[in-house]
């Protein structure tokens, strides 16, 4: 037996949700990043059901360009991170209130 | 035998991304996401995206999980105390509630609109989703997006170390 | 020549770029140089201007050049465009002629002076202004400059500004202005709105045809114009600011305020006339403003004690004789008395200047007497000026003014002639009690400034002989009257005008000619026996009549007047918007609208705490409900 569009749909949703839950609950930078990293890879799985569904190309390609993406921004926002902790001695985002009036 | 499959995996992926955001250590949280990641990888086999699911475990399970657990264990950081302390329980009883509104609105989309797309999708060439494919776009339709990621990835190299490097004074 | 214009009026405004930007580092001797030379090259440019237009046919001495397109809005056109006609002509030969003497006298006059090359910055700047002014060939252009002499004037009578009373008259001067300016702008838009064009030639070939004459539209503009010329050349009402405007280094007062700038006015009008003969009304008015302010100012000038003010009420009583002229369609001659009368009065003031200089700053004529005999060449050139300027033959004076009775009483405005001759009479009168009380007759002089009294230097000397020898002679360019050398050059730009007034009364003119001599001579009498032979009798005269003496001393109380009338309601009313309105309402207001903004800011920001747990579960509300809409309702 085959395996239905929606299902593949609703598995993304979850993770999606799963990710969506861990960046508004947790306040260690690292696990909100890692909470990113895992609605990215909801996205992608979206992006490869409908590419197989649709018979098209365009949507592999698209998931080869958002990990680019992913790696860069990982680079990028895992050096911030050490930046911060080598500041503040934290990656507690509650204790990062530059931005407050 | 295709549906077994991917009920398996599924369940795996789910319940390794539950995990992944439960954890109070980060170390267990990364953990947890390669496990969903090579599930992940392994759905990507039942539809058809054979060079996918290859950069999803080699680059994405391997080299950006390592380097998050390098970095975790570069900084040292300490198990932090339950997620559900009293300061933050109102703000995460929100986020469940909008994030199973979230849910709820994408099954809703999903439920519209593509509950009666037939299983198993239409019949598509064998080459579909191999690497010779996805190269041969890469280097004709796709040229241009295709040099750009070169760009974006020194960027991000050379911002990397900037951001990362010790201070000299 | 005649195909540059521009280089008439391009020497003063270099001077004044270079003595204004450079003026403190190169020094007093080129600040000088610079100065007289720029306004000495105008000089022999207008010189050779003038030789170039003699050369053509009467009917052709008419120049016009358009330098650079100015304003173009839809069918609003103006230009920097110049015209040179015989009148234009007559007004720079005067503008850049005495000008040039005037700064050649101060650079005598102004040595000790700190502010040197910021007077010959203004001086220049004037003198730029003013040759634009009479050069500019449409009224947009012509108001612009006329704006911009009313700025130099305002600078150079505030010029020692550190003294109250002369910011003081500096700011009454430009405010006394703005009446007349405001007057002068509505008519020239009026003009416009009307015309549909503001350039010379294309208004008076447009006017006959297109405004009904002696109607509503005509007379409105005309006295709107007349209006500004008031401000400007000090008439009824608005002559006020003129005598205070003596707060000015008296070179000042010799080249704006006597010789150039408050004839404008005047060229104004006569630049106007086929508008004027349009508006017999506004002609009317124009004669007898003219004769009123001709008498009125000199009865003050009888009694005042400051020999600059003497000069300057005196300037006003004959700015009074060419709008007189003016408005009995003696155009000619009104220019003509402009063109001595700038010769003359710059003559007396340097003159003034001259005493006050080797007084050490001493204005009051009670306080002087006997000075010929220690500063013989201001004394003799002064007396040449005072008999010039009452009218007495041959002196140039007498052939400018008696043509402009002779015009009155042909034009048959007998009236207004007897107000001219009876001025005449007056000014003959106290021309010479000035001249007696200062250099002749026993010495008032205090002792300290006797000390230091002595002759100008020749810098100051030299333009004084040079003018005198021009009040004295050049009233001949104007002999026969009506026929001579000047009017034959200046009479055909008036043609079109001289249709309307006509001659009205036929009146000769030889016998007129020995009626105004006469009138004058009895002046100088009546002064010779007042202040020479019998000395006692001008005492005597204000116990008689004290009530009417003190009239006169405070000139009427007319300064009082337009403080009660003008000036305190005024500043009470201002007064009572900044309390009651201003500070209240708008300022209320606005400073409502800040407090409001700073209240909602202090609520507002509370949203923004800085932690981005916080600001994620927006975020996260935003999206939830931009997919709640999409999942839902599409």
């Amino acid at each position: 037996m085959s395996v239905p569009l929606s299902a593949y749909l609703i598995l993304s949703a979850y993770l999606f949700a799963m990710g969506v839950v861990g960046v508004a609950t947790r306040r260690n930078a690292l696990i909100i990043f890692m909470s990113i990293e895992l609605m990215l890879n909801a996205v992608n799985l979206s992006f490869l059901a409908f590419a197989r569904f649709l018979n098209s190309m365009d949507g592999q390609i698209f998931v080869f360009f958002v990990m680019v993406v992913a790696a860069a921004e990982v680079a990028v926002g895992l050096a911030i991170i050490i930046a911060i902790y080598r500041n503040k001695e934290t990656v507690d985002v509650a204790e990062l209130n530059l931005l407050k009036w | 035998m295709e549906l077994l499959v991917f009920a398996g995996l599924a369940l795996v992926a789910a319940v390794a991304g539950l995990l992944v955001i439960v954890q109070r250590h980060a170390v267990y949280s990364a953990l947890f996401l390669i496990i969903t990641m090579g599930s992940l990888a392994g759905i990507y086999i039942l539809l058809d995206a054979h060079f996918v699911w290859v950069i999803q475990v080699i680059v994405y399970a391997g080299a950006i999980m390592v380097l998050f657990l390098f970095v975790i264990m570069l900084l040292d950081i300490r198990s932090e105390p339950a997620p559900w302390a009293p300061p933050d329980r109102g703000r995460i009883l929100i986020a469940v509630l909008l994030s199973v509104v979230l849910l709820a609105e994408l099954g809703v989309a999903v439920a519209r609109r593509f509950v009666l797309a037939p299983a198993g999708g239409p019949a598509v060439a064998s080459s579909f989703g191999r690497t010779q494919t996805v190269g041969r776009l890469l280097f004709t339709d796709f040229l241009f997006p295709f040099e750009i990621t070169s760009i974006i990835l020194l960027v991000a190299m050379v911002g990397a170390m900037v951001l990362a490097k010790k201070r000299l004074h | 020549m005649l195909n540059s214009l521009w280089l008439i009026p391009v020497w003063p405004l270099l001077g004044f770029l270079v003595n204004g930007f450079f003026g403190r580092r190169i020094g007093k001797t080129a600040v000088g140089t610079i100065a007289c030379g720029s306004v000495g090259l105008s000089l022999l440019a207008s010189l050779g201007a003038l030789g170039k237009l003699l050369a053509r046919p009467a009917e052709a001495r008419r120049v016009e050049q358009v330098l650079a397109p100015w304003i173009g809005a839809g069918n609003f056109q103006a230009d920097w465009g110049l015209l040179l006609d015989p009148l234009s002509a007559v007004m720079i030969l005067v503008v850049s002629g005495v000008g040039f003497l005037i700064h050649v006298y101060s650079i005598g006059y102004m040595r000790e002076d700190p502010d040197y090359p910021r007077f010959f910055t203004y001086l220049n700047l004037f003198t730029f202004s003013m040759l634009m002014l009479v050069l500019a060939n449409n009224y947009l252009l012509l108001y612009v400059f006329w704006e911009a002499v009313g700025l130099c004037s305002y600078l150079l009578i505030g010029f020692w500004f550190e003294k109250k009373s002369a910011a003081d008259a500096g700011k009454k001067a430009f405010i006394v202005n703005r009446v007349g300016d405001f007057g002068f702008a509505l008519g020239v838009m009026l003009l416009w709105t009307s015309l549909g064009t503001l350039r010379y030639d294309q208004v008076f070939a447009a006017a006959p045809a297109q405004l009904v004459a002696g109607g509503g539209v005509v007379t409105a503009i005309t006295l709107l114009l007349f209006l500004g010329a008031t401000g400007k050349s000090a008439q009824i009402p608005l002559y006020v600011w003129l005598p205070d405007a003596m707060e000015g280094p008296t070179p000042v007062s010799a080249l704006i305020h006597a010789a150039t700038m408050v004839t404008a006015g005047v060229y104004m009008v006569a630049r106007s006339a086929p508008l004027f003969t349009l508006a017999p009304l506004s002609l009317s008015v124009v004669a007898w403003i003219g004769g009123l302010t001709a008498v009125f100012a000199a009865t003050i000038a009888l009694v005042q004690t400051d020999i600059k003010r003497i000069v300057a009420y005196s300037t006003i009583s004959q700015l009074g004789y060419m709008f007189l002229g003016c408005g009995v369609g003696a155009y000619a001659a009104a220019i003509f008395h402009l063109m001595t009368h700038a010769f003359f009065k710059a003559l007396l003031f340097l003159g003034s200047g001259s005493v006050i200089h080797g007084l050490s700053g001493e204005q009051d004529i009670r306080k002087m007497g006997g000075l010929r005999k220690h500063m013989p060449i201001t004394a003799w050139t002064f007396l040449i000026a005072a008999l010039a300027n009452a009218g007495i033959f041959p002196l140039a004076g007498f052939w400018s003014k008696d043509e402009i009775l002779y015009g009155a009483a042909a034009g048959g405005y007998g009236a207004v002639w007897a107000l001219g001759a009876g001025g005449a009479f007056l000014t003959a009168f106290y021309m010479l009690r000035c001249y007696y009380l200062t250099f002749e007759g026993r010495s008032r002089v205090e002792p300290e400034a006797a000390h230091h009294l002595h002759e100008s230097p020749p810098v100051m000397t030299v333009p004084l002989v040079i003018l005198a020898v021009f009040a004295a002679l050049v009233g001949f360019v104007g002999v026969p009257p009506e026929h001579g050398a000047y009017h034959r050059f200046v009479e055909p730009v008036f043609a079109g005008a001289k249709q309307v007034a006509g001659h009205a009364a036929s009146v000769g003119e030889v016998p007129m000619a020995i009626l105004s001599l006469v009138i004058a001579l009895v002046g100088v009498w009546l002064a010779t026996r007042f202040y020479v032979w019998r000395p006692e009798i001008p005492a005597r005269m204000v116990e008689r009549y004290p009530a009417a003496y003190r009239t006169l001393l405070h000139k009427y109380y007319v300064d009082e007047l337009y403080d009660a009338l003008i000036v305190e309601p005024i500043r009470r009313g201002s007064l009572w918007l900044w309390r009651r309105f201003d500070e209240p309402v708008i300022d209320g207001s606005v400073n409502g609208i800040g407090a409001l903004i700073r209240i909602g800011s202090l609520a507002l920001r509370r949203v923004q705490t800085g932690y981005v747990m916080s600001y994620v579960l927006s975020f996260i509300v935003g999206v939830v409900a931009i997919l709640g809409y999409l999942a839902f309702w599409r």
